[in-house]
């Protein structure tokens, strides 16, 4: 498949601090791409590099096919939804979304405002054209972030921690919607977040970075199931250590006594005292310590976790579900 | 309530004392009759009104603002690009903002004497352009308007240059990295931008030029060589060599409600940053 954005060994150095270190990355056309990692991974200098505002060290971002070289920010086909918005306070709704159309060419009056009025409809801002960015809510700023970088119809939409600035509850409501908005337009988003559940949940394809190298890029099921290493693993999800090979929690079967099949599989089975039994609503978050003295977590549904704190469990899991990660990774 | 009352007594006694009773006797004084040694007589009269509207001292009055607004405005021009670039650079911030207040570690009167000792006929600056024979005779800089306005432009530029730094200091560089993402140029950017963000800035930047400027009696007795009379020297005369106090005390109120009607003006786009 074709790609719209591609990094190529791209590095950026602060004298000898390497913040993007040979990231190379494509990001095919309409696609939800995630960029994700721990804070000061370098993820938002590899943001600031694809926009323009940062140059490379060496490496290049090459934009459908064309090398961006040194093209200052205005002159490049990317549109970028920073992490508090930066709506112009001094204009209003309509005018910050009208801002990067009036600095095109040929601007012609009548045709800006229904573009503007159309990409407001689609961010469903209708009738708070006229409001200043302080007399809308946080939910209603992002969208009128997203209507000023999406009127443009860049070739790829850049998001910087998007999510970050709105309360929990919004949050979770505006994943969706960006979903939504994404699939509705087709245009390439490259969604950056240090939040590894909104990656997982809204990309089609993920990459994972750490001190500013790429450790893995995947859809979200093969990132979580088959992580390639111990960072990525862990990033993504809690992990247990069990006979050599990795298991999530939700993978993790508790008994008493194990099921006819996987009683003879030593491999997949072992044995554990329970230290610890968290309700958490729809699962038990139990805790058990293994006879090596490592410990292991399991998510259990709560309707047949019965199990007392001290009593011996035995502890299984499908094969299918383990992952092995090489040594020294 | 009474805790502030009494630290604001004698604030408000100073305030009455030295501000309220002299504008009081200033205002008496303008509506009384000249003295011939000075000082002022009855009857109450307000000639000296009327005689401020004469063609002769309307010309001072425009002078004055005229030469007042052009040294607002290259003190906005040039203070303008210095605010931003001390507002913007990462490091030196300190350091640049001590060198803007510097020159008021020395006397105003003795930095305007080290203008003329510059600009003279002898000056260094014609000394060295003869010297030099770029011209054969002296360049005339000084007694003239230029001369004024370039000493009220050196005078003033740090009150222009501290308040846009306050306002540009606070910008969020994000909304200059949204512009130039949209596709503005650094130069929309800055039109359509900082400008307009920085109005609060640059209308308070305004009144605290454009004031001392329009009432400057130092620089243009100086360096305008008493040819260049604006306001705060027509003032001065009247109490001095024309003994014409009650004339004095006419203009120097004009003069007050001309400063108000301004600041009025101005200043409730700067009310935003002060």
């Amino acid at each position: 498949m074709e790609s719209i954005l591609e990094l190529r060994v791209l590095s950026k150095h602060y004298s000898t601090n390497r913040v993007v270190d040979d990231l190379a990355v494509a990001v095919r056309k309409g696609e939800f791409f995630s960029l994700v990692g721990p804070s000061g991974c370098g993820k938002t200098t590899t943001l600031r590099l694809i926009a323009g505002f940062e140059q490379p060290t060496s490496g290049e971002v090459l934009l459908d096919g064309e090398p961006m070289g040194d093209l200052p920010p205005h002159r490049r086909d990317v549109a970028t939804v920073f992490q508090n918005y930066a709506l112009f306070p001094h204009l209003t709704v309509e005018q910050n979304v009208a801002f990067g159309l009036e600095r095109r060419p040929h601007a012609n009056k009548r045709q800006i405002r229904a573009e503007v009025a159309d990409a407001l409809a689609l961010v469903q801002l209708t009738g708070k054209e006229a409001r200043f960015p302080n007399q809308i809510s946080g939910g209603e700023r992002q969208r009128v972030a997203l209507a000023r970088s999406l009127v443009l119809r860049p070739k790829v939409l850049l998001l910087d921690e998007p999510l970050s600035a709105l309360d929990a509850k919004l949050r979770k409501e505006m994943r969706y919607e960006l979903k939504k908005l994404q699939r509705a337009v087709g245009i390439a988003f490259l969604f950056i977040t240090h939040d590894q559940e909104e990656a997982l949940s809204l990309s089609d394809r993920v990459a994972v970075m750490n001190k500013g190298k790429l450790e893995q890029t995947g859809t979200p099921q093969e990132l979580y199931r088959q992580p390639q290493s111990r960072f990525v693993a862990e990033f993504l999800g809690e992990v247990n250590w069990l006979n050599g090979t990795c298991v999530r929690p939700e993978a993790v079967r508790v008994s008493r006594g194990l099921p006819a099949p996987a009683a003879h599989d030593a491999a997949h089975s072992t044995i554990g005292i329970v230290e610890n039994a968290t309700f958490l609503g729809n699962c038990v978050h139990l805790e058990a310590r293994l006879p090596d003295g490592s410990h292991c977590t399991a998510e259990v549904p709560q309707h047949d976790c019965d199990f007392a704190v001290g009593e011996t469990v035995n502890i299984w899991w499908h094969a299918a579900d383990e992952f092995r990660l090489s040594a020294g990774a | 309530m009474r805790l502030r009352s009494i630290f604001l007594a004698p604030t408000a006694l100073v305030m009455f004392l030295l501000f309220f009773v002299p504008l009081l006797i200033a205002l008496a004084y303008s509506l009384l009759t000249r003295g011939p040694y000075g000082g002022v007589f009855r009857p109450w009269t307000i000639e000296n009104y009327q005689r401020a509207l004469d063609p002769l001292y309307l010309t001072i009055l425009w002078r004055s603002v005229w030469l007042a607004a052009v040294s607002t405005a290259l003190c906005l021009v040039l203070g303008f690009p210095l605010a931003l670039y001390i507002a913007r650079s990462a490091r030196h911030k300190t350091l640049l903002l001590n060198l803007v207040m510097l020159p008021f570690w020395t006397s105003f009167l003795i930095r305007t004497y080290a203008w003329m000792f510059l600009l003279r006929d002898t000056g260094l600056v014609n000394t060295l352009l003869e010297g030099l024979h770029i011209v054969r005779a002296p360049l005339p800089l000084l007694f003239n308007d230029g001369a004024v306005v370039l000493g009220l432009v050196y005078g003033f530029l740090p009150f222009m240059v501290l308040p846009l730094y306050a306002t540009l200091e606070k910008l969020d560089p994000a909304l200059l990295d949204a512009a130039f993402d949209l596709g503005a140029t650094p130069w929309v950017a800055l039109r359509r931008v900082v400008v307009p963000l920085s109005k609060p800035g640059i209308a308070a930047g305004c009144v605290l030029v454009f004031i001392p400027c329009l009432g400057a009696y130092l620089t243009p007795d100086l360096m305008g060589g008493g040819k260049t009379v604006m306001l705060g020297n027509l003032v001065q005369s009247q109490f001095t060599s024309a003994r014409d106090w009650p004339f004095g005390a006419a203009i120097s109120l004009l003069l007050m409600l001309l400063v108000l009607l301004v600041a009025r003006v101005l200043g409730k786009q700067s009310e935003k940053l002060l």
